[in-house]
């Protein structure tokens, strides 16, 4: 439980995906000018992520790590698939995109009403397919994974909010003619980041 | 024919020029900083990743570029991602056959230039309505853009947070006997966050017509 607990907070706060290591930085940048915005996307992150980076380590422990094919053929105990991870892991991730997008449509319109344009979006997030490398990085088990996909898109979610939301007051702000937009976010982003490395080395 | 031919070869160089500076994915379109800044601690991690995009960048124009009469509109996007995993890998490989040590260290970010902007971009954008050579060149000058843009934020944060240029020390540090104090911020996250910030407010002052209204 503590393992998992370890991996939750470390996830959310310690190595967040946007402020820590600058992933889905695009979106990021360009989906944080609204909470309501902030907030549909991040759900949609935090759904696909949950839903992918379990499925890859499945993939990655079954079917492509060294041995994992043994089953079929003792010829095939020394294969080892690992290369591969990277295009399974985007296949994967595009069709479980495909899929939620089409199931959502279909049951919940309400859902695909608020989520729906950031669907197909999600799938070239690179917080998404981080989510499955770093999973192959630190090997993972199932368990861990599920927790560390809810985790990492929970705290890539808080971050594009609190963006939105400081940005939404920034409105009234008078930004030199240069930083307006791109510039000052870099910069809001920058001291946000710097706020998050209180973090680190919080240790459970 | 020769002017004709001139037309041709000095549109092929702006194809190849403009995206470096005056049309830089980065500063300008932002596109692919997801990938950026977390390589930019020290300026050889930046600069295998900025070949490493080229290469992506080009091939993956000019293969998309060679199908693109063939590839039906609607599964357009899985053929793009397929042929840069493809490519991803090729780099991936290589950097771990031959440069180990680096490998490990971008760890995750070489495999995140499959979803960096920039090679989708203009996969999506430019070589789906060009031709192979065009699009190839087109390539070649956006993986320069950007790696022009990470070489230099990785100049400013290895040069004044460790006093080195690609590892040979410039400014000797106190703790070893020099005089230079280090301004350890520029190793830690934030300080790419606003290096970049400065660059584009750099570009946008030199260039009026690309600011913002909000």
């Amino acid at each position: 439980m503590e393992l998992y607990l370890n991996v939750l907070i470390k996830s959310m706060f310690l190595e967040n995906m946007a402020l820590a290591f600058f992933l889905g930085m695009c979106s990021f940048l360009a989906c944080s000018k609204k909470v309501e915005t902030a907030l549909g996307l991040g759900v949609a992150v935090v759904f696909v992520q949950v839903l992918t980076v379990p499925m890859n380590q499945l993939i990655l422990h079954h079917l492509l790590a060294e041995g994992a094919l043994s089953g079929l053929s003792p010829a095939f105990a020394k294969v080892d698939l690992g290369f591969l991870s990277f295009i399974l892991f985007i296949s994967t991730i595009a069709a479980a995109t495909q899929v939620v997008e089409m199931a959502v449509e279909r049951f919940a319109p309400a859902l695909y009403a608020t989520l729906g344009v950031f669907l197909p979006l999600i799938a070239v997030n690179c917080v998404i397919l981080a989510g499955s490398l770093f999973m192959q990085e630190r090997d993972y088990t199932f368990g861990e994974s599920v927790v560390y996909a809810f985790g990492s898109g929970l705290g890539w979610m808080l971050a594009i909010v609190a963006m939105a939301a400081i940005r939404e007051k920034m409105a009234y702000s008078d930004v030199p003619a240069g930083l307006r937009g791109l510039g000052i976010t870099f910069m809001t982003a920058g001291l946000m980041s710097m706020a998050f490395m209180v973090f680190s080395g919080l240790q459970l | 024919m020769s002017t004709s031919q001139a037309l041709i070869g000095k549109r092929l160089r702006q194809t190849l020029v403009a995206p470096i500076v005056a049309n830089n994915p980065i500063g300008v379109q932002v596109l692919g900083i997801c990938s950026a800044l977390a390589v930019t601690t020290r300026m050889d991690k930046a600069l295998v990743m900025g070949v490493g995009v080229i290469l992506v960048t080009a091939f993956a124009n000019l293969a998309v570029s060679l199908v693109r009469n063939w590839t039906p509109n609607n599964i357009r996007i899985i053929v793009q991602l397929a042929v840069i995993a493809t490519l991803v890998i090729m780099v991936d490989q290589v950097l771990k056959a031959y440069l180990y040590e680096i490998s490990l260290e971008l760890s995750v970010y070489i495999g995140l230039i499959i979803t960096n902007c920039i090679v989708m971009g203009r996969a999506e954008g430019y070589a789906m309505q060009n031709p192979p050579l065009a699009s190839f060149l087109d390539g070649i000058g956006n993986g320069l853009g950007y790696a022009i843009v990470l070489l230099l934020v990785a100049f400013v944060r290895e040069f004044s947070g460790a006093g080195k240029v690609f590892g040979f020390t410039v400014l000797p540090l106190r703790n070893e006997g020099g005089w230079y104090e280090p301004n350890g911020l520029m190793l830690l996250a934030p300080s790419a966050l606003f290096i970049l910030a400065l660059l584009v407010w750099l570009l946008r002052t030199l260039k009026p017509e690309g600011q913002e209204k909000d």
